[in-house]
């Protein structure tokens, strides 16, 4: 089967345009953050979970138990200054533009969306055959998960910094990976294909939504820390424009806690694949046993959480480790050391 | 949680159902749930017995758990970056080659053989016996709670974290008999008293963690049973031949500690045909897009033959053992006649350099007369000259078969008991007759009356990995458990729930003061809002507050206020 050379040209067209709507998406955000009246961002954190309706009838849960971050955490609530600020009308336009800038991630993921889909129909495939195809997938995970989130929860906080690596990874891939489409090599021949590979896009990609609220989480915890401390904090500002540390840890723990299993699954399917296709279900090639230090990673970090002296900071110190594992593997494994995946292409 | 009472400490007993909820020994306000694991914590190695139990307990404590799981992940590491025995052994000797004085040294400490080694064995086995250490006892502990009835409601209600009360009309028994009623149709155990309902939900929470953690073991133990009762084979077929399945017929073996290498299963097949189709056009010309094995085969030796297609990812099954296509290449066909007039047909695997399928082989003819004849050379599936006038192949497919070969005549150098390579040809005590590149059906002819070379086509080879691996049926439904343990146990949410009737006002007014309290213990659902929410107002729409009165308690109530 041939390949369209006009659906192709098409979905680097979109993608173009995709990656441009993300960046504006990006300075919308941060201008909301800089910007945008904070007092809801406080009041965000006492709704997470909730509801209007839940929270009219149980009255304001502030500050209740919770019980899965420590008690330290518990004692340095709200950051002094954290008080509501008078809204303002610079305020209100940033956090307006707060909103604008939700629409213009939706344009793009549509954008990115029709890049993804004209890419598979040029080449009458799945488009996730090699690693520009498998970052377009990622970050589209990336972004879907974050506006699946902020239909949940309050999660505008994390534009920036989910707009930041994806803006970055798309950059890398369209100047990079780049490489014209073209059919799978036959070991790719199989719907396990699609169970195994879109399993782990989806992992990733929340697992990347999660890493930006653990980011969030290390600042905004060490400037709660340190004011708590009555130390001086230097880019206090980063740190002040954020929610408080617990809001933070819980959005990200709520993604691991979702991309954790989906991780797991997409190493069995692959496993079940790989029994299917090599006559072993796992035979320590170096992507595999990177995608099972990933998952022990991240099992550390389940089980840190639940650790006393390891909670917090510490927990959220392996989550990054087990996120950097993810990048080594597609970075460093599918480009410096062979394996069999290799056929999966730079 | 420091200023908690008591009583609300009682009632969130066992609650805790966090991924594992191993307690730490140096941990003491988190022993609650542990009271053995106190006894070894703090008593420090005096005795012999003491010291094990120490031992022990430190070992299964979550904080070793934790240290071996790193281990774990650090260990892997080196496996991913060395080339490894086990799958490519080819580039462990290019390392040694290219790196001389390191390679033995990390041969020695198991480098090259990373997830066979001795410490790789000792962190995954700590970590097992550490997880089977923690999970056993959960485990039994986990059945005792599924049979207890929930706790009795704390004194105040209103210090838990989900409070609130209302007065209403009905009476003590009403509001009782409601909440039970609700709260069971809700699917939660319930226990009652004369003023109180206790309620818990979402035990399967545990139960999944349990599960998951159980899983674990079994997958270490269907991977110990694939080890001892498996094995795996190569073997190379040229079309038209067959291959039965014994010890003897394979290439390359290795079975389990305990498998009884006469007793393997006895299938047999024959390579009727192989067929590889290649890209054509494009970036990636040249690369496959099928392969296709067609064989005849029988399950034993007495069965119908029966035929079937094994390609990349359709392996053929047979007796408990799979067939894998894992490679394939070209074996010319040469007609050797020698000085003596007696014919060979040779028909010799010849194997692949590259991409375009150029491939080197030998053919060795130690029966030729007067002298023994050997033949070096390559194939070419699509043969054209390069800008030096050089043969080369220019597409995998077999578009334009030729051979380029040189004939050599002498002493093979069989016979002094030195093993060969079927691949290698060595010339030290032969001379050269002559070197041609011929296409199919051209021939050479020797000089000085020692015969002829005829190229008379191609066959076409397969390799298949042969293999056996009766632990995977029981890993596999393991690691099912485990993705269904793990869904289970990061999205149930355990929760109780309590209600108490308290009459209220002047004696005979009817009026009945209603607490409810809710606790849970997990932030990754979220959602424990809604349902305490959703729960307080089915109940005030059973038993509405009396519009007449004041609320007593206020009507909502929150711990920290």
């Amino acid at each position: 089967m041939g390949v369209d050379v006009g659906l192709a040209r098409l979905s680097n067209e979109l993608i173009a345009g995709g990656i441009a709507a993300y960046s504006v998406a990006f300075l919308g955000y941060a201008v909301d953050a800089a910007f945008g009246n904070h007092a809801p961002v406080v009041a965000d954190r006492k709704a997470v979970g909730s509801d209007v309706r839940a929270r009219a009838l149980v009255g304001a849960t502030a500050g209740f138990a919770i019980t899965d971050t420590s008690g330290a955490l518990l004692e340095r609530d709200l950051p002094a200054d954290a008080t509501p600020v008078e809204p303002g009308r610079r305020g209100f336009l940033a956090t307006y533009i707060g909103r604008i800038a939700i629409a213009i991630t939706v344009v793009g993921w549509l954008l990115e969306l029709g890049a993804i889909l004209s890419r598979g129909f040029s080449v009458h495939r799945l488009p996730w055959g090699n690693m520009y195809e498998f970052t377009l997938a990622l970050t589209f995970t990336a972004v879907t998960a974050f506006l699946v989130m902020m239909t949940r929860q309050p999660a505008r906080f994390l534009g920036v910094f989910v707009m930041t690596p994806v803006v970055l990874a798309l950059g890398v891939a369209v100047l990079v990976l780049y490489v014209a489409p073209a059919p799978l090599v036959p070991a790719l021949h199989s719907y396990w294909l699609a169970i195994h590979v879109t399993a782990a896009i989806i992992a990733s990609g929340v697992f990347t939504v999660a890493t930006a609220a653990t980011v969030m989480f290390l600042i905004a915890d060490r400037y709660a820390t340190l004011t708590a401390a009555g130390k001086p904090v230097r880019l206090s500002a980063l740190a002040r424009i954020m929610p408080a540390p617990e809001v933070l840890d819980r959005t990200a723990y709520r993604a691991y806690a979702f991309a954790f299993p989906v991780w797991t699954f997409a190493v069995v399917a692959g496993a079940i694949w790989a029994e299917y296709a090599w006559g072993h279900y796992w035979q320590w090639d170096p992507k595999e046993t990177w995608a099972f230090i990933t998952w022990v990673i991240y099992a550390a970090y389940l089980h840190a959480r639940a650790t006393a002296g390891w909670r917090g900071r510490e927990a959220a110190y392996v989550a990054m480790v087990g996120f950097a594992s993810i990048l080594f593997n597609f970075f460093i494994v599918n480009i410096f050391i062979t394996g069999i995946h290799s056929y999966a292409g730079v | 949680m420091s200023e908690t009472p008591t009583d609300v400490d009682d009632a969130a007993t066992k609650l805790d159902t966090a991924p594992i909820d191993r307690t730490t020994i140096d941990e003491p306000a988190e022993l609650d749930e542990l009271g053995t694991r106190q006894r070894g914590g703090h008593n420090p190695a005096r005795s012999a017995l003491g010291a094990l139990r120490w031992a022990w307990y430190s070992l299964t404590s979550m904080r070793t758990a934790l240290i071996l799981l790193f281990l774990l992940a650090l260990a892997a590491v080196p496996g991913s970056v060395l080339p490894q025995h086990a799958s490519s052994p080819l580039r462990v000797r290019q390392y040694y080659a290219k790196h001389p004085t390191i390679a033995p040294i990390i041969n020695a400490i198991g480098g090259f053989d990373v997830f066979g080694s001795p410490w790789f064995a000792a962190v995954y086995l700590l970590l097992f016996i550490s997880l089977a250490g923690c999970v056993l006892p959960r485990s039994r502990r986990h059945v005792r709670a599924m049979r207890a009835r929930p706790p009795a409601a704390p004194r105040n209600l209103e210090r838990l974290p989900y409070s609130t009360t209302w007065t209403t009309q009905a009476s003590v028994d009403s509001v009782v008999g409601a909440s039970h009623d609700l709260l069971r149709s809700k699917h939660f155990r319930t226990d009652r008293t004369s003023t109180s309902v206790a309620a818990e939900r979402g035990h399967l929470r545990e139960t999944g963690n349990l599960l998951f953690h159980l899983s674990l073991l079994v997958v270490l133990g269907g991977v110990g049973v694939s080890a001892n009762f498996g094995f795996t084979g190569t073997v190379l077929v040229t079309e038209h031949e067959g291959f039965s399945d014994t010890a003897i017929a394979y290439d390359d073996l290795k079975t389990g500690a305990l498998v009884d290498k006469t007793k393997l299963p006895p299938f047999s097949f024959t390579l009727n045909s192989f067929n590889a189709t290649y890209q054509r056009t494009g970036a990636t010309r040249g690369a496959a897009n099928s392969f296709d094995a067609h064989v005849t085969w029988q399950p034993n030796p007495g069965a119908k033959p029966r035929t079937d297609d094994i390609t990349v990812n359709h392996p053929l099954s047979s007796g408990g053992a799979n067939v894998y296509l894992v490679g394939h290449g070209y074996a010319p066909h040469f007609r050797v006649t020698d000085g003596s007039g007696q014919v060979f047909d040779q028909v010799t695997p010849f194997l692949p350099t590259g991409g375009t399928f150029e491939s080197q082989g030998v053919v060795k003819l130690p029966d030729a007369k007067p002298q023994q004849l050997g033949i070096t050379g390559f194939f070419l599936p699509s043969a054209i000259n390069d800008a030096n006038g050089r043969p080369v192949s220019s597409f995998p497919a077999p578009d334009n078969p030729a051979v380029v070969i040189g004939v050599f005549a002498g002493d093979l150098g069989l016979d002094n008991g030195v093993p060969r390579s079927v691949y290698t040809l060595d010339t030290s005590k032969m001379k050269v007759l002559g070197t041609a590149e011929l296409g199919p059906g051209q021939t050479i002819v020797l000089p000085g009356a020692q015969g002829s070379v005829t190229f008379v086509g191609f066959d076409q080879w397969a390799t298949f990995q042969i293999s056996r691996d009766p632990g995977k049926g029981v890993v596999l439904v393991a690691v099912a458990c485990m993705v269904v343990g793990l869904l289970l146990s990061l999205r149930i949410r355990r929760r109780r729930f309590w209600v108490r009737a308290v009459p209220a006002g002047a004696p005979g007014l009817g009026r009945t003061v209603v607490a409810v309290g809710g606790l849970t213990r997990t932030d990754a659902s979220g959602g424990f809002d809604e349902e305490f929410a959703g729960l307080v107002a089915a109940l005030q729409f059973k038993l509405p507050a009396a519009s007449d009165l004041p609320d007593l308690g206020g009507t909502q109530r929150l711990r920290e206020e």
